[in-house]
């Protein structure tokens, strides 16, 4: 009964309490996920155009950009993201948006991963669209159609069904990089495994891993349905 | 009167001319069958028609209406050259079907956006859009049915052979009725099995009366079919005439050498199916 409350003063470590910790981790890191994909994915087209210009300063500029995003470690970035507003500009991340209260960390992890991943994302888009034949572009021409009714109604379906299996591949990637938000003390799930070992726990550590194996094996079988939703055709 | 007025059309890429001043025009009604040698031109002259490339000088009219001069400096709206555009049909040696949708989608697909437009910009009455969609449908399986392939209507290009993918492409074409069509060796990537009922699609066209220009490497149809043959090479029309003038009696030696070799080309092949 004195090592019950003994427990319960530090915390449970039962496998419910450990359960129930690590989940409140993974909330955060599903979010963080979740948010850098509903930002990026957009972002990254918007990029992958600018990559392409015409305009060859803009092209040139964004080059330079995707270049240094990913030839920099994320977890550089991170760091950067937000640590420099402070030391530099005095800026300091906001604990408030929107009238919310937000956690400023979180914020900065977010804006980092997003930067990052739409970068990724953008050379994807453009190995997706860059590999369509000139010839479906031509036909659209003929055709009369506008440059928009060809991006959107002959060649985006196209460009979707190639870059399933590279966007498959970084989406799974992200699952675990969301670990390194950990460098601004973002509480993700390793984070909250890692504060369980004040309680001389080891093993929540490992079981982190079973969180990530289920998820990704979610989206390993979510990727699978898109790609054979889309088999109805050869591109 | 004449459906296509081509004038003095050249077209540079960097330094080298691929064409030096193409004349020629067509009546209505009439098919000219264009031949010469791998790299004389016959391909960019096409595109220059059909404004995927913009000739270096010179003019294009299609029925009465100028479509291109170089001439005029002034910018043209993309508006502007999609309209123009919509008076010439073209199609493709590699077929370019949209591979996600079906044969008749593919037909309708460009009626359909410009409907869409349309109703947008209140020259077509929304009320009529479910009444003009169906037309659309309606004459795109009569196209389906014109090319031989009614029962092919719901398959994706990836399901038809490549002879059939070149008659819903010709239908494609036909869809948005214009004025002339141009073929770019529209049988030059089919198996020898799949060329004859592509072609004899495009005999049934200039028996409809169509007026059609048709880049070919089949000299036997195009003395069959085209009503005038015009030799291309080094980017001029070098012999221009009757399909019989031109083929049956050559005059320059750069004509009776293509023809030596395209029928050396075609005797070699005859051995081989002899075998
Ligand atoms: N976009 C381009 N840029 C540079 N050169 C080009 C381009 N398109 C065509 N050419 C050149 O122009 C010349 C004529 O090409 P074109 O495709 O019109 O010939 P063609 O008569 O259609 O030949 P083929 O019978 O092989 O189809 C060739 O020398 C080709 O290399
Ligand atoms: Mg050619």
């Amino acid at each position: 009964m004195v090592l019950g409350i003994l427990t319960a003063a530090r915390g449970g470590t039962g496998f419910l309490d450990v359960t129930l910790k690590l989940l409140e981790g993974f909330e955060v890191t599903l979010l963080l996920f979740a948010l850098t994909l509903v930002f990026a994915l957009p972002l990254g087209l918007v990029i992958a155009f600018g990559s392409m210009s015409r305009f060859k300063p803009l092209k040139y500029v964004t080059r330079t950009f995707v270049w240094i995003i990913r030839g920099v470690p994320l977890m550089l970035q991170l760091f950067l993201v937000f640590y420099v507003p402070g030391m530099l500009f005095d800026l300091q991340w906001p604990t408030e948006l929107f009238g919310m209260p937000i956690n400023s960390r979180f914020l900065a992890a977010l804006v980092a991963f997003v930067i990052n991943y739409a970068c990724y994302f953008s050379e994807i888009y453009r190995g997706g669209i860059e590999s369509i034949s000139r010839g479906q572009y031509e036909a659209g021409q003929v055709l009369g159609m506008s440059k928009s009714q060809i991006f959107f109604k002959v060649v985006l379906l196209q460009v979707v069904k190639r870059i399933v299996p590279p966007m498959s591949n970084e989406v799974i990637t992200l699952v675990k990089d969301t670990a390194l938000a950990r460098v601004i003390i973002v509480v993700e799930i390793i984070m909250a495994a890692e504060e369980l070992m004040s309680r001389s726990l080891i093993w929540p550590l490992f079981y982190t891993g079973v969180f990530y194996l289920l998820f990704v094996g979610i989206l390993t079988i979510l990727f699978g349905w898109i790609e054979k939703k889309l088999d109805y055709f050869k591109a | 009167m004449s459906v296509l007025e081509v004038k003095n059309i050249t077209k540079s890429f960097g330094k080298t001319e691929v064409l030096s001043g193409i004349n020629f025009s067509l009546k209505q009604g009439e098919v000219v069958a264009i031949i010469g040698s791998s790299g004389s031109g016959k391909t960019t002259l096409l595109r220059c028609l059909n404004l995927l490339e913009r000739a270096d000088g010179g003019s294009i009219t299609v029925a009465d209406e100028v479509i291109y001069d170089a001439a005029d400096t002034g910018r043209h709206s993309e508006e502007d050259i999609r309209k123009k555009r919509l008076n010439l049909g073209l199609i493709f040696q590699s077929f370019n079907l949209f591979p996600q949708y079906t044969a008749i989608d593919n037909i309708t697909l460009a009626p359909r956006l410009a409907l869409g437009e349309a109703i947008k910009n209140k020259t077509v009455p929304a009320q009529e859009k479910a009444e003009r969609l169906a037309a659309i449908t309606q004459e795109a399986e009569l196209l389906l049915e014109r090319v031989g392939l009614s029962d092919r209507r719901d398959y994706y290009p990836c399901q038809l052979s490549g002879g059939q993918q070149q008659r819903v492409a010709i239908a494609r074409a036909l869809a948005l009725k214009p004025a002339l069509l141009c073929f770019d060796e529209p049988t030059s990537a089919l198996d020898p099995e799949l060329t004859g009922e592509v072609l004899r699609v495009i005999r049934s066209l200039k028996d409809e009366g169509r007026t059609m220009i048709v880049v070919t490497h089949e000299m036997e149809f195009a003395r069959r079919v085209a009503d005038r043959v015009i030799f291309m090479a080094h980017g001029v029309i070098v012999e221009e005439g009757p399909a019989e003038d031109v083929i049956g009696n050559p005059k320059s030696d750069e004509l009776r050498a293509f023809l030596q070799k395209a029928s050396d080309v075609n005797g070699a092949d005859d051995k081989n199916t002899a075998k």
